[in-house]
């Protein structure tokens, strides 16, 4: 049985009247223990599943619709108070920029602590006794003296390994990543990549990554959902998905990705025209008009999403041959 | 070649010295800290703590009773003539034949007393209202803020006035009061942006991930990151406060205890009154008043720049 089981889920924002389709029937699951990746580019939805997953989303305006069945319990349906109770204690989130979601005139500690107490009903000093471990778990050195150090004094490393301890604190079964590394160098984003996965690897914990960065995924993810215009395009097991990607858009994603193997001198790849080339889901493929491999069948009604093999899936009138090399 | 090993490891030394105390600096301790560098807060602080200290030991510093009228004084006494300085009494007198350097002296206590409380309860009013709007958002927030707006709408010494008339019989709290109030708004707007700010901020976002109840997230995310403008405007109303205080009393809105030492009453009636006669009756008042009210506006501006986040190492 899946630990989360995200069926149909679909975010229409209402901002001056006219309605946007954000997430547009996003269904995925993950297993105990397992990483799945949710890729796209910007404004393909990524964060807006996350956030709704998390019922995190501003009420006003915004309609969610669809199931997130987690523990068999509706998310969506929850009453606020009992969302509340599962927020950081089952499920943990860690956010992209690492010093803007910590709160400036808090030393870390009592941060680290705060959800401690508020899920384990921890006195004070235990709290922050656990805080400690905790950040020592993530690799802070010396956290003895962090605990009482305030975020600008960290570097960003360490603020967002200090953002992962207070996320993992209460062990939740699911730790959802937006954009973990994005605001981190390459070095650094390596070493905090290695922690999650090591942490995921070592606590079971589930793992949703909200990344554009395929390397991310390539590196930590069992099973990868394509988002393009709010919809999964295409989905499969890391292996699948990096060795044959089927869907237009994937492989064009792929193929965009500078090599050290192949050639130095040519261009690199590049997808033609942008998100805004786009035509509604309902008339046909939203990616018809900017993909290579498009066909009458392409346009006119919704392209279903078939499922393949090994659980994957694919949206696609005509994808990409399986024997074609990336 | 021995003396630069030596220097780079005294360098070393320094630096990690320096780190080390590094921890542990909380917002307000480091604010204090760089307001005590900034020279602009420092001559604002101390001219502050220079009548503060003139008010608390007003008994100890003043020659003489502020309200005894002395038979060495009203003997000069005329309608067009009032003793200046003698060995006894170096400000001269009053109109009444009272020590005139007395009475300036105890006029600290009642002015600032007055400066303080009026700030105090108009920032403790104002936080409440802002707070909540902020908070709480919806309908509640508009009521709050349109009521602000009614109060913004008239001059502040209009609304004084008008509170102050509204009172069955002056005192010197209805003046306290009626100050506290006009202040109330301002106090209120101020911190109901900020929390509006904060409410969407990153970091309250990730307390809401992590199930954080509302009524921590409000008060311990929200309201401390949202305080530091209202403190700064707390230190410039006090001096809006005591010049406040002193125009109503100035009106004859004030006080009518003639016995009381004040200020903006020693400016109003006596100063204007006998101005022709013995000017300093007005000018020592007056520039007492704009010395305050001077200290304050400096101490605000240099806590502004000291609470600034971008001045934080």
């Amino acid at each position: 049985m899946p630990l989360l089981d995200v069926r149909d889920l679909s975010v229409v924002f209402r901002r001056d009247g006219t309605p946007f389709t954000a997430v547009d029937g996003v269904s995925f699951t993950v297993e105990p223990g397992q990483a799945v990746g949710l890729v796209g580019e910007s404004g393909c939805g990524k964060s807006v599943t996350s956030l709704a997953i998390m019922g995190l989303l501003p009420r006003r305006g915004n309609k969610v619709g669809g199931e997130v069945l987690f523990d068999d319990a509706d998310l969506l349906k929850l009453r606020p108070q009992e969302l509340r109770d599962r927020r950081g204690r089952d499920i943990g989130m860690i956010f992209q920029d690492p010093l803007s979601s910590l709160n400036p005139v808090i030393p870390l500690g009592l941060q680290v602590a705060e959800v401690l107490e508020r899920h384990q009903g921890k006195r004070r000093q235990e709290a922050l006794r656990e805080a400690r471990k905790l950040l020592d778990a993530v690799g802070i050195p010396d956290p003895a003296r962090r605990l009482k150090e305030f975020p600008h004094q960290l570097s960003g490393g360490m603020r967002q390994r200090a953002l992962i301890a207070i996320a993992l604190a209460c062990k939740p079964r699911l730790l959802i990543a937006d954009e973990p590394t994005t605001a981190l160098d390459v070095t650094i984003q390596a070493q905090i990549l290695t922690l999650l996965k090591e942490l995921v690897e070592d606590s079971g914990t589930a793992l949703i990554m909200i990344t554009h960065d395929l390397g991310v995924v390539a590196g930590l993810c069992d099973t990868v959902n394509v988002l393009y215009a709010g919809k999964v395009v295409e989905r499969a097991a890391r292996h699948d998905l990096f060795g044959a990607p089927r869907h237009p858009y994937t492989h064009g994603l792929l193929q965009s990705v500078p090599r050290l193997d192949v050639d130095r001198g040519g261009r690199l790849h590049q997808i033609r025209g942008s998100v805004n080339d786009n035509i509604p889901w309902p008339e046909g493929c939203a990616f018809a008009p900017r993909c290579d491999r498009v066909n009458d069948a392409c346009v006119g009604e919704t392209v279903p999403l078939e499922p393949t093999f090994r659980g994957g899936a694919l949206r696609c009138t005509n994808p990409v041959p399986q024997e074609v090399p990336v | 070649m021995n003396k630069l090993a030596e220097h780079k490891r005294q360098r070393i030394d320094e630096l990690t010295a320096r780190t080390a105390e590094g921890g542990g600096v909380s917002l307000f301790r480091d604010a204090g800290r760089r307001l005590l560098r900034n020279p602009t807060a420092i001559v604002g602080a101390t001219i502050i703590l220079l009548f503060l200290v003139i008010a608390i030991f007003a008994p100890l510093v003043a020659p003489h009773d502020p309200v005894q009228r002395f038979p060495e004084l009203t003997k000069d006494l005329t309608v067009d003539t009032i003793p200046g300085p003698t060995a006894g009494h170096p400000f001269g007198s009053d109109p009444l034949g009272r020590d005139f350097m007395s009475r300036m002296i105890y006029g600290a206590r009642q002015t600032m007393f007055v400066g303080v409380l009026a700030t105090t309860i108009g920032l403790l009013l104002g936080v409440l209202l802002g707070g909540v709007a902020g908070a709480a958002g919806g309908w509640i927030d508009v009521v709050i803020m349109r009521f602000t707006d009614v109060m913004l709408a008239l001059p502040s010494l209009l609304l004084a006035i008008t509170l102050v008339a509204l009172a069955s019989q002056s005192t010197q709290w209805t003046v306290i009061m009626a100050v506290a109030i006009v202040n109330v708004p301002i106090f209120a707007r101020l911190l109901r942006g900020s929390m509006l700010a904060q409410r969407e901020s990153d970091h309250v976002l990730a307390a809401r991930a992590l199930g954080v109840k509302r009524r921590h997230i409000v008060t311990r995310h929200m309201l401390p990151n949202s305080l530091t403008a209202v403190i700064v405007q707390a230190t410039l109303t006090f001096a809006v406060a005591i010049l406040d205080a002193a125009a109503l009393s100035f009106l004859g809105l004030g006080d009518p205890d003639i016995n009381r030492a004040e200020w903006g009453l020693m400016l109003g009636v006596d100063g204007v009154r006998y101005f022709e006669v013995r000017p300093e009756l007005a000018y020592f008042p007056a520039l007492a008043i704009i010395l305050v009210a001077l200290g304050f506006t400096l101490l605000g501006e240099g806590m502004r720049e000291a609470l600034d986040p971008k001045n934080r190492r």
